[in-house]
C-alpha cells in the first residue's frame, strides 16, 4: 500500500487567514464534514487547503478536474502488467484508503455522472463501492472530501448539480481587502510593501471591470506573478502589463485602459 | 441726382487726407466710394506699417483694380483693411502673395462667381491667420477656385451660367473651417459636400453654411487631434477602473459650443469637448483623461458650498485652492500622472505682469497653484511659498475638506490684495489651466420656493379590448413584509401583431460580415459539441481504455464487458432557451449622435441571436413584455419553441415597439412557466433589458427588485437558470441583488448585435 508520507506537506505553506477560516476548517474536519471552497480563481483556495493538511498533519491528495475525466479516472482500474493484470487506485480511492484530505479542484469542470462517485463518501455511508474490484472500501478515519468550486464562472451549461451542492458545507473565498492582499504578495515573493500596495491597486482597477467587460477580475495569483517577475528584474509596469493585463483579456480598449491604470500608479 | 445727406461721387475723390503721402495715396487710388474715404487715413496708416515702401504702388495698383471691379465699396474696404494683416501674419514680402490673390479675383470676376470676391476678401486675413505660409494660403485659394467651378452652373447640366450656391457660404466659414481642419481635411470635406449635395443648390448652401447634420458630422471626421467618439470606451472604462466612478460621459461641441467653455460636471455626466489636439506635447488622449482624472476627483472629495456671501474675487480663489487641493490628493493617488499635470499646468513668469497698472488676480493664483503641485516651482513670493505650505500642512494628515481649504483661499485673499484686483484689464495669459474644469459644481446658492410638492397625476388606466387568452395571475413578493401578495400581477400573453418579414432578412443582410464571421464561431463550437457515447457494442471506433479493460477482465479470468466501442453524437446540446426582450419605453430612446433607437439595435440583436441558435440547434424560444401597472402586464409571444425560424416569426419582431414599463418579476415568472414544460437537461431564461424594474403603480425601487429577484430564485429552485443582460451603464447599482452574478452590462449599444449573439455562445460553451 501506497506510503501516507509521500503525500503529506513537509514544510509549512505560507497562508495569511482572512478571518476565522482556520478555526471553522478545523471543526469541519474534526466531524470530517466535506468541505466546498467557493471563490474566484486564484484566491488563495488551494494554497488555504495545502495549509490546512499542513497544520492538521494529514495527508493531501489532489485532483485537477476537466471534461474528460471519468469515473474511472477518479477511482481506478485494472492495468496489465508482465505478470497479469494489477489494479490501480484512482487518487479519490487511493485517499481514502491512506486517510488522506482529498481535493477535487474546479470541481465543475468535471462532467456531471462522473461526479455521482463521490456521493457515497460524503454522506454517513463514507464508503466507495469498487465495483470493478468488487471491493466495498470503508473510508479510513481520517479521510476528508474537499472541492473548490468557481460560482463567477459566467457558464449555465457547467454548473453544480444542486444534489451535489448539498452534501458540503461551504467557505466563501474572495480576493483580500487591499492591505492583507499586499502582506500576502509581499510574504510570497519578498517585494517591498509600498510595491505590493501598487500591484494591488493595479488589480483592483482591473476588478472594478468586472462585469462590464472582463468575466474575472485579476487574481492574486496574477499579482503574486507579476511580484516574481519584479523580483526577476522586470520593471513594474512591464510586469504588470505582462502578468496581470494580457493575461485576462484580448479587448484593446481594456487593455488600454488598464495600461493608462499602471501607468498612473507608478511613478 | 444730388440726395440730401448722401455725398456724391465727386465728393469722395476730393476728400482731403491727414497727410501728404495719404493724400498722394488717395489720390492714386481714384476711388469715389465716400465709405472708404472715411476710413482710408487709417487704412494707409496700417500699411506703412506693415509694408514695405517699394511695394506700396503694387498695393495701391491692386486696390485699385478691387476699386473698378463693379462690386461696390464692400471688396475694396475688406482689401485696404484686411491686406496690411495679411501681410503682417505671414511675415513675408507683398510680391510672395499679392500675384496669387489678384489671379485668382480676376478668375472669379470672369465667372459667375464675380460676387463671391467679397466674401473671399473679407475672411482672407482670419484665413492666413490659420494659414501661416503663402503655399498654404495659394493652396486655400485654389480650393475655394475648384470648388467654384464644381459647383456653378451645373443645374440640370446647363452652362455655367448659375453662381455656385455654396462658394460664398464657403469663403464666410473658411476661418472656423480652418480652425478645425487641416488644408488637407478641408479637401476631403469640400469632396464629401460636393459628392453628397450635388446637384440641390440649397443642400449645396446648408452644408457649406455648416448649417446640415451631415456637413458638421463630417467635419468632425476629418478633425484634426483625437476625437472623444473615438476614445469614449477607453475614457469609460479608464474612469472605472482608476475610480469607481461610472459617470456618463458627454461630449460638447468645441466647433459650435461658445468659445472657451470648459469641461465641466452636470448633473447627467461629465461633460468634455469633443476632439482635443496635442498640446505641451501632451496627446489629446491624455489631456482627456488629466481632465477626467480632475472631474473625478472633484466627485471624489469636492462638497459645494454656498455662494451668496462671496465676492467674485473670493470665489474664484476658493476655486483654485480647491482645484490645487483635490490635485494633490489625486496625484497622492496616481502619482503617475504628475508628468502630465505638470506639462499641462502653466508656469507664468513671476513678473510677467505689473501688479500698479494691470489686473493681476489670475496670475497670481496661477503661480500659486503651480506652487502647491510642483514642489520645483520658482516662485519666491512670500505669500505664494507660505499659502502652498500652508495647503500641503492642511493636507499633511488626511484629506481636509472644501470647507477647509475655502477659509485659507479667503486668508490668501485678504493678505495679497492689491487696488488692481479691481481693474477690468486682465493678466490672462498663461493663466489657462487645460485640464480643469470651470467649478459650477462648486457652488451652490440658496433660491426660495424650490421645495413645492408636485403631485402626479394618477394614471389612466388604458383598459385596452383584449382579444385572446384571459390573463394568468402571479403572486408579488412583498420584500419589506417578507410575504407574498397573491395573485397580484396580472400577465396577458398574445401573439405579438405581425409586421414585414422582409425586414429583419435586410437587418440581418446588413450585417453579413458579422453573421459571417458568427458562422465561423459556430462552426467551430459544433465539434466540440460532439458527445462520446462510450460503452456501445457497435460504434464508429474502438474506445482503447475500455478495450484494454475488457482484455485484461478476459485475462484475469473475468466476463469481459463487450461494449468496447464508442460512437458520437453530434447535437450534444440539449439546451431550450427562452430569450425575454424587456420592451418598455425607454427603449425609444435614440443612441446618442443617431437616429437610430435602442429598439432597433435591439431587434437587429435579436434576428442575430435568433439566427444564431437556430445554426446551433438549440430550443429558442422568444417573447417581449411590458407593464402598464400591475393590472396589465403584456407579455408579447414572438417565438414559440415549436416554431421556426421563418417569416411569420420574423414578421413579428419586425413589429415590436416599445412602450409603458418595466414589471420584470411578473413577466420572469410567465416566462418560467414557459420553460418549465421543456425537458432539456439545460433550460435558460435569458433577460435582455435596458435599465431596472420599475411601475407607474410603484414608489418604492426596491419593491420590484426584491419581487424580481424572488421570480428569480424560484426559477432556480425548479432548474430554470436566468441570465441578465443589461444595457444600462448603471446596472451595477441593483443588478447584483436580482441576479446575484448571473448578469453581465453590454458597454456599447452600438455593437449589441455583435455582443448578444457572442454573450450567448461564452454563456453556453
Ligand atoms: N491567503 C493567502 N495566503 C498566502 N498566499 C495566498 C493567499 N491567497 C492567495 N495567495 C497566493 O495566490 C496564489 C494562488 O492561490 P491559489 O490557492 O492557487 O488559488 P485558487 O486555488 O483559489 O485558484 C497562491 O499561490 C499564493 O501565492
Ligand atoms: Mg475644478
Amino acid at each position: 500500500m501506497t506510503s501516507p508520507d509521500a503525500y503529506r506537506i513537509r514544510k509549512q505553506p505560507f497562508y495569511q487567514p482572512q478571518g476565522n477560516e482556520v478555526d471553522l476548517y478545523e471543526a469541519a474536519y474534526a466531524a470530517r464534514l466535506p468541505v466546498m471552497l467557493k471563490g474566484p480563481t486564484g484566491c488563495g483556495k488551494s494554497r488555504f487547503v495545502e495549509y490546512m493538511a499542513w497544520k492538521l498533519g494529514k495527508p493531501l491528495v489532489s485532483v485537477a478536474c476537466n471534461e474528460d475525466m471519468t469515473a474511472a479516472d477518479l477511482v481506478g482500474r485494472y492495468l496489465l502488467d508482465a505478470g497479469g493484470t494489477r489494479w490501480q487506485d484512482g487518487p479519490l480511492t487511493l485517499a481514502a484508503r491512506i486517510g488522506a484530505i482529498c481535493y477535487l479542484d474546479e470541481i465543475v469542470e468535471a462532467r456531471q455522472d462522473t461526479l455521482v462517485v463521490i456521493h457515497p463518501l460524503t454522506d454517513h455511508r463514507r464508503a466507495l463501492p469498487l465495483d470493478k474490484k468488487g471491493e466495498q472500501l470503508a473510508a479510513h478515519p481520517d479521510f476528508q472530501l474537499v472541492i473548490s468550486y468557481n460560482p463567477g464562472y459566467q457558464s449555465l451549461v457547467k454548473d453544480l448539480k444542486q444534489s451535489t451542492k448539498q452534501r458540503f458545507t461551504a467557505f466563501s473565498f474572495d480576493y483580500p481587502p487591499a492591505a492583507l492582499e499586499g502582506q500576502i504578495v509581499a510574504a510570497e515573493t519578498g517585494i517591498a510593501a509600498a510595491l505590493a500596495e501598487q500591484l494591488v491597486s493595479v488589480a483592483q482597477a482591473g476588478r472594478r471591470l468586472k462585469g462590464h467587460v472582463l468575466d474575472e477580475g485579476i487574481s492574486t495569483r496574477l499579482i503574486v506573478y507579476a511580484a516574481t517577475l519584479i523580483v526577476h528584474g522586470i520593471p513594474p509596469a512591464d510586469a504588470c502589463r505582462m502578468a496581470m493585463v494580457r493575461p485576462i483579456t484580448d479587448d484593446a480598449d481594456v487593455i488600454d485602459a488598464l495600461n493608462h491604470a499602471i501607468a498612473a500608479i507608478f511613478d | 441726382m444730388a440726395v440730401p445727406g448722401i455725398r456724391n461721387v465727386a465728393d469722395a475723390r476730393q476728400r482731403l487726407m491727414a497727410t501728404a503721402e495719404s493724400q498722394a495715396a488717395w489720390t492714386a487710388l481714384d476711388c469715389g466710394f465716400a465709405a472708404v474715404a472715411d476710413v482710408f487715413d487709417e487704412c494707409w496708416a496700417a500699411a506703412r506699417q506693415h509694408i514695405a515702401p517699394a511695394e506700396r504702388p503694387a498695393f495701391l495698383d491692386a486696390a485699385r483694380t478691387i476699386g473698378k471691379l463693379g462690386r461696390g465699396a464692400e471688396p475694396l474696404l475688406a482689401f485696404l483693411e484686411g491686406w496690411p494683416r495679411v501681410v503682417a501674419t505671414l511675415a513675408l514680402p507683398q510680391s510672395a502673395i499679392l500675384p496669387t490673390l489678384m489671379d485668382s479675383i480676376r478668375r472669379l470676376q470672369k465667372s459667375p462667381n464675380a460676387p463671391a470676391v467679397t466674401p473671399l476678401l473679407q475672411t482672407l486675413g482670419a484665413v492666413a491667420e490659420r494659414l501661416r505660409s503663402a503655399d498654404a494660403l495659394a493652396d486655400y485659394q485654389t480650393l475655394a477656385l475648384d470648388l467654384a467651378e464644381r459647383t456653378a452652373g451645373s443645374i440640370h447640366g446647363r452652362q455655367t451660367t448659375h453662381p455656385s450656391p455654396a462658394l460664398p457660404n464657403f469663403l464666410r466659414q473658411a476661418p472656423r473651417l480652418l480652425g478645425l481642419l487641416s488644408l488637407a481635411g478641408m479637401r476631403r470635406w469640400i469632396d464629401s459636400g460636393i459628392r453628397l449635395t450635388s446637384p440641390h443648390p440649397e443642400q449645396q448652401r446648408a452644408y457649406f453654411a455648416l448649417a446640415s447634420p451631415e456637413s458638421r458630422a463630417l467635419l468632425q471626421r476629418e478633425r484634426e487631434g483625437t476625437l472623444f467618439a473615438d476614445v469614449e470606451r477607453r475614457l469609460g472604462l479608464g474612469l472605472a477602473a482608476l475610480w469607481t466612478d461610472d459617470s456618463p460621459l458627454v461630449p460638447y461641441s468645441t466647433a459650435f459650443a461658445a468659445p472657451g467653455l470648459r469641461p465641466y460636471l452636470a448633473a447627467d455626466g461629465m461633460r468634455l469637448p469633443d476632439a482635443l489636439g496635442t498640446l505641451s506635447g501632451i496627446d489629446g488622449l491624455q489631456r482627456y483623461r488629466a481632465m477626467l482624472a480632475h472631474l473625478a476627483a472633484h466627485r471624489q472629495w469636492s462638497r459645494p458650498l454656498v455662494a451668496d456671501n462671496w465676492s467674485p474675487l473670493q470665489r474664484l480663489a476658493v476655486e483654485t485652492f480647491e482645484d490645487a487641493r483635490i490635485d494633490v490628493l489625486l496625484l497622492r493617488r496616481f502619482p503617475g500622472l504628475r508628468p502630465v499635470l505638470l506639462a499641462l499646468h502653466p508656469q507664468p513668469a513671476e513678473d510677467a505682469c505689473d501688479p500698479e497698472r494691470i489686473n493681476s488676480l489670475r496670475h497670481r493664483l496661477t503661480c500659486l497653484s503651480r506652487a502647491c503641485l510642483d514642489a520645483d516651482h520658482p516662485y519666491t513670493a512670500v505669500a505664494t511659498r507660505e499659502f502652498a505650505a500652508g495647503l500641503h500642512a492642511l493636507l499633511a494628515d488626511g484629506e481636509a475638506s472644501t470647507r477647509a481649504v475655502a477659509e485659507l483661499a479667503l486668508a490668501w485673499a485678504a493678505r495679497t490684495r492689491v487696488p488692481s484686483d479691481q481693474y477690468a484689464n486682465v493678466h490672462f495669459a498663461d493663466t489657462e489651466i487645460d485640464y480643469r474644469d470651470d467649478n459650477r459644481h462648486l457652488w451652490t446658492f440658496i433660491e426660495a420656493g424650490d421645495e413645492e410638492d408636485s403631485f402626479d397625476p394618477p394614471p389612466t388606466l388604458a383598459k385596452p379590448e383584449r382579444a385572446g387568452l384571459p390573463p394568468r395571475h402571479y403572486p408579488e413578493w412583498d420584500g419589506a413584509t417578507q410575504s407574498f401578495r397573491p395573485d397580484w400581477a396580472a400577465v396577458y400573453e398574445a401573439l405579438h401583431p405581425a409586421g414585414n418579414p422582409a425586414d429583419i432578412d435586410r437587418l440581418l443582410e446588413r450585417h453579413a460580415l458579422l453573421a459571417r464571421r458568427l458562422k465561423r464561431l459556430l462552426d467551430l463550437l459544433k465539434p466540440q459539441d460532439r458527445v462520446r457515447l462510450r460503452y456501445q457494442e457497435d460504434g464508429s471506433e474502438l474506445d482503447l481504455d475500455v478495450a484494454v479493460r475488457a482484455w485484461t477482465d478476459w485475462r484475469s479470468g473475468r466476463l469481459p464487458d463487450p461494449r468496447i466501442n464508442v460512437s458520437h453524437r453530434t447535437n450534444g446540446r440539449d439546451i431550450s432557451v427562452l430569450l425575454l426582450i424587456d420592451l418598455s419605453q425607454s427603449l425609444a430612446a435614440r443612441l446618442p449622435g443617431s437616429e437610430q433607437r435602442i429598439l432597433d439595435t435591439a431587434r437587429e440583436a435579436v434576428a442575430l441571436l435568433g439566427w444564431a441558435i437556430g445554426e446551433l440547434g438549440d430550443a429558442c424560444a422568444i417573447a417581449g413584455f411590458h407593464s402598464n401597472t400591475r393590472h396589465e402586464v403584456r407579455y408579447h409571444h414572438i417565438k414559440g419553441f415549436s416554431e421556426a425560424w421563418d417569416d411569420t416569426v420574423k414578421a413579428r419582431l419586425a413589429a415590436v415597439e416599445a412602450g409603458y414599463s418595466t414589471r420584470m418579476g411578473a413577466a420572469v415568472r410567465h416566462a418560467g412557466h414557459a420553460l418549465s414544460g421543456r425537458h432539456s437537461e439545460k433550460r435558460i431564461l435569458l433577460l435582455l433589458t435596458d435599465g431596472e424594474p420599475a411601475d407607474i403603480d410603484v414608489t418604492d425601487p426596491d419593491y420590484l427588485i426584491a419581487d424580481t429577484r424572488q421570480a428569480v430564485e424560484t426559477l432556480a429552485a425548479e432548474g430554470i437558470s436566468t441570465f441578465c443582460l443589461s444595457l444600462d451603464p448603471n446596472a451595477e447599482r441593483y443588478i447584483g441583488r436580482i441576479f446575484g452574478n448571473r448578469w453581465r452590462v453590454l458597454d456599447r449599444i452600438e455593437n449589441l448585435p455583435e455582443q448578444l449573439p457572442m454573450a450567448y455562445l461564452n454563456l453556453t460553451r
